[in-house]
């Protein structure tokens, strides 16, 4: 399923396996996931897409029960190569969650919090350039450079969801992985988050599981189709949703199920 | 005597009732939709209008009897060598009425041997006087009942609506037991406050009750070495134990342990919370109050003594770990799973994401917990009475011996004193300090639970 590609590799997927349990998630996954391009995961509920982008930083690992077997390159290196630290890749690897997560803190600590567990800024003037920026490229500083100190959690939605990003964004990940990043919000903060994903295309590799086709078809480059587990068809994002080579995928596509 | 016989035989009043109006109804149930209530509810119907109208006139009967026996009693021609003083009068009558229950008991006086007939007769005569109103009554309700056994009447309505109200009065009681409770700390503290000021009460610190004399009751009363005792041992040694052990046994419970460990640990842990507080005085006072006297010694402090607060206080913060650490237990698993997720997925460890986010996140629950774990600590009483010792010092010293204020109401209340000295009514009055705290304590921790409960829902 490899893809023809010019831009380079980021994240490369070799025969993964992942279960719960005895029960098999994802079964025998390999995929290319590149540099400076949107890539969607799209596929009927519990086809196993959440699941796949949970094991491409290793927040399976959370789970008790979860396995992964295979390879996860990032960089070519090996992410699940025991001498790799799993809180120094999610440094990396940034995530965004279904329903807006800030922390109880305010908007400035939300995203001092990662910097701040890193090492990144020594001194309050590099922290607060860290967080202009983070929330700059968030879109979000015009609307809370005033009131910084006020509780993350009094935001709205949307804008929850962008300060998430934002928090992601000032580790300085290589790549954001986002997990229906959209599907707790109004059409209104959806189409900014949109446009957000579609500027921080050309910094870092991004990953997006969606439900939404449409969703899919606006904001990236690349779609992988997932159903039961299995990856199904993987390409570009025009030649899937005009002209998908498997008889699944158009049954998707098409409205048939889903 | 008679009137509790009488009860018996309006419970088997009520038994016949049931059948016969059970009987009777089941004569008029002819097919489907021919009676609104099945048979047994008229049952049920007729044995409620019984039983409750007979309930309440006995009861009715029971408090007015004794007044009806006295005015017999004073009607009769002895009583009129009784004499002319109201005490002594009393003491006199309430004799001759221990002489009528009980004839083989030495009368004190003669003239209660006298009177003592007569009690007897009265209470003979108004028993069965008052027995016999209640079975009337017993009978007049169920035949009222019996009449209603009809096909249309509503007789199951009625039974569910009777069974709500015993229901209602039920949940009522521990509530009306409370105001009662209230009512009789006010009253006697109110007692108390009347010889001595409230002023002097709280914020005098010298207590030596046993010294108290009538023109220096203010004096004797001051009860701040017991307040800061209390304070001392409940609220801060036993939470300098209590904390720190119930916060890092939650975290290890929720955040590291395995589920088969947690399965084993968490009982074993609630087992600590069902041991007798008796159990721990005496394990205190035997085991604990020792080593630390020792240990005093050792620091080279002169006659240190047996009993002290640090004994009290560590045993009782052993205590309440249980309770400390399954209220932060709870307040830890409230916090959403996208919090900690949240954190992890940006490089945090473990421990920087139980120690950034999820135990901020979970402050709320966990100081509501400590507070009520305080009020618990405060109101206890057989560890300080077996461990902390009965001076009341106004001291620093953990290895002092320090009394609170439970245990001075144990003290107050097993004397032989009058009931009426200030010495017994100044245990109401601690009480109702105690009571206030701890309701307070209990008000702010409950508050502090639902609005965090509410911030996550």
């Amino acid at each position: 399923m490899k893809v023809e590609t010019m831009q380079q590799t980021k994240l490369t997927a070799r025969n993964v396996d992942v279960y719960y349990g005895a029960k098999k998630a994802i079964n025998n996954v390999s995929i290319d996931i590149d540099n400076g391009v949107v890539t969607a995961f799209i596929g009927p509920s519990g086809c196993g897409k959440s699941t796949f982008l949970r094991s491409l930083n290793r927040m399976n690992d959370t789970i008790a029960d979860a396995r992964v077997t295979g390879e996860i390159l990032l960089d070519g290196e090996n992410i699940y190569a025991p001498d790799m630290d799993p809180v120094a890749l999610r440094a990396r690897v940034g995530m965004v969650f279904q329903k807006p997560n800030p922390f109880p803190k305010s908007i400035y600590e939300n995203i001092a919090y990662g910097p701040r567990i890193h090492g990144l800024a020594p001194s309050k003037a590099d922290m607060d350039g860290i967080i202009e920026s983070a929330l700059t490229k968030a879109g979000l500083w015009d609307e809370v450079k005033d009131r910084l100190h006020d509780a993350g959690t009094a935001l709205s939605g949307g804008q929850q969801q962008r300060l998430c990003i934002a928090r992601a964004i000032a580790v300085s990940p290589e790549v954001i992985l986002m997990d229906e990043p959209c599907s707790a919000l109004d059409p209104i903060a959806t189409a900014r988050i949109e446009e957000l994903i579609d500027e921080l295309k050309d910094t870092y590799a991004i990953v997006i599981v969606t439900h939404s086709m449409q969703q899919a078809a606006r904001v990236s480059q690349r779609t992988a189709f997932f159903h039961l587990g299995n990856l199904v068809e993987y390409g570009d994002t025009s030649q899937i949703f005009t002209t998908p080579r498997e008889e699944k995928t158009k049954d998707y596509i098409t409205g048939r199920y889903g | 005597m008679i009137l509790t016989g009488v009860l018996l035989a309006v419970l088997g009043l009520g038994f016949v009732g049931w059948f016969a109006a059970r009987g009777r109804a089941r004569l008029l149930h002819t097919g489907r939709g021919s009676l609104h209530s099945m048979p047994s509810y008229h049952g049920w119907h007729v044995v409620l209008w019984i039983v409750i109208p007979a309930l309440l006139a006995w009861a009715a009967w029971s408090a007015i009897m004794p007044g009806l026996v006295d005015g017999a009693v004073m009607a009769d021609p002895a009583a009129a060598q009784l004499p002319a003083d109201a005490m002594s009068r009393a003491a006199v009558v309430s004799e001759a009425k221990a002489i009528a229950q009980n004839p083989d008991q030495a009368a004190f006086n003669p003239l209660a041997q006298t009177l003592a007939e007569p009690v007897r007769a009265a209470h003979q005569r108004f028993g069965l006087i008052g027995a016999l109103l209640v079975v009337i009554v017993a009978l007049a309700g169920g035949g009222w009942a019996f009449t209603k056994v009809r096909a249309n009447y509503p007789a199951r309505t009625r039974v569910e609506r009777a069974v709500m109200g015993v229901l209602l009065l039920a949940s009522l009681m521990a509530i009306l037991t409370t105001f009662g409770i209230v009512a009789s700390l006010v009253f006697e503290a109110g007692m108390f406050f009347k010889d001595v000021s409230p002023i002097d009460f709280l914020l005098g610190t010298h207590w030596s009750p046993g010294s108290a004399r009538g023109d220096n009751l203010g004096e004797s009363f001051g009860a701040v070495p017991l307040f800061w005792g209390t304070i001392y041992i409940g609220a801060i040694i036993a939470m300098v134990v209590a904390i720190p052990l119930g916060l890092m046994s939650a975290v290890y419970l929720t955040q590291y342990a395995t589920p088969t460990i947690r399965k084993w640990l968490k009982p074993v842990l609630e087992i600590l919370a069902g041991i007798p507080t008796v159990v721990y005085g005496y394990f205190a006072a035997l085991t604990v109050a020792p080593i630390f006297r020792d240990f005093a010694a050792s620091l080279g402090m002169a006659n240190p003594s047996t009993e002290s607060a640090l004994a009290a206080g560590v045993v009782m913060g052993v205590m309440i770990i249980p309770f400390v650490s399954s209220m932060a237990d709870d307040a830890l698993a409230a916090v959403p799973r996208a919090m900690s997720d949240g954190s992890l997925a940006l490089g945090a460890t473990k421990s920087e994401t139980i120690k950034k986010v999820l135990l901020p996140a979970a402050l709320p629950g966990i100081v509501a917990g400590v507070m009520l774990a305080i009020s618990r600590a405060i109101g206890e009483t057989m560890i300080v009475v077996m461990a902390a010792g009965a001076a009341a010092n106004l001291s620093a010293n953990p290895f002092a011996s320090m009394t609170t204020v439970t245990y001075q109401i144990v003290q107050m209340l097993t004397g032989d004193q009058e009931f009426n000295s200030p010495k017994t009514l100044s245990a109401f009055a601690l009480g109702l300090v105690l009571f206030i705290v701890t309701l307070v304590l209990n008000i702010i921790a409950l508050r502090v639970v639902k609005r965090f409960r509410e911030a996550y829902e």
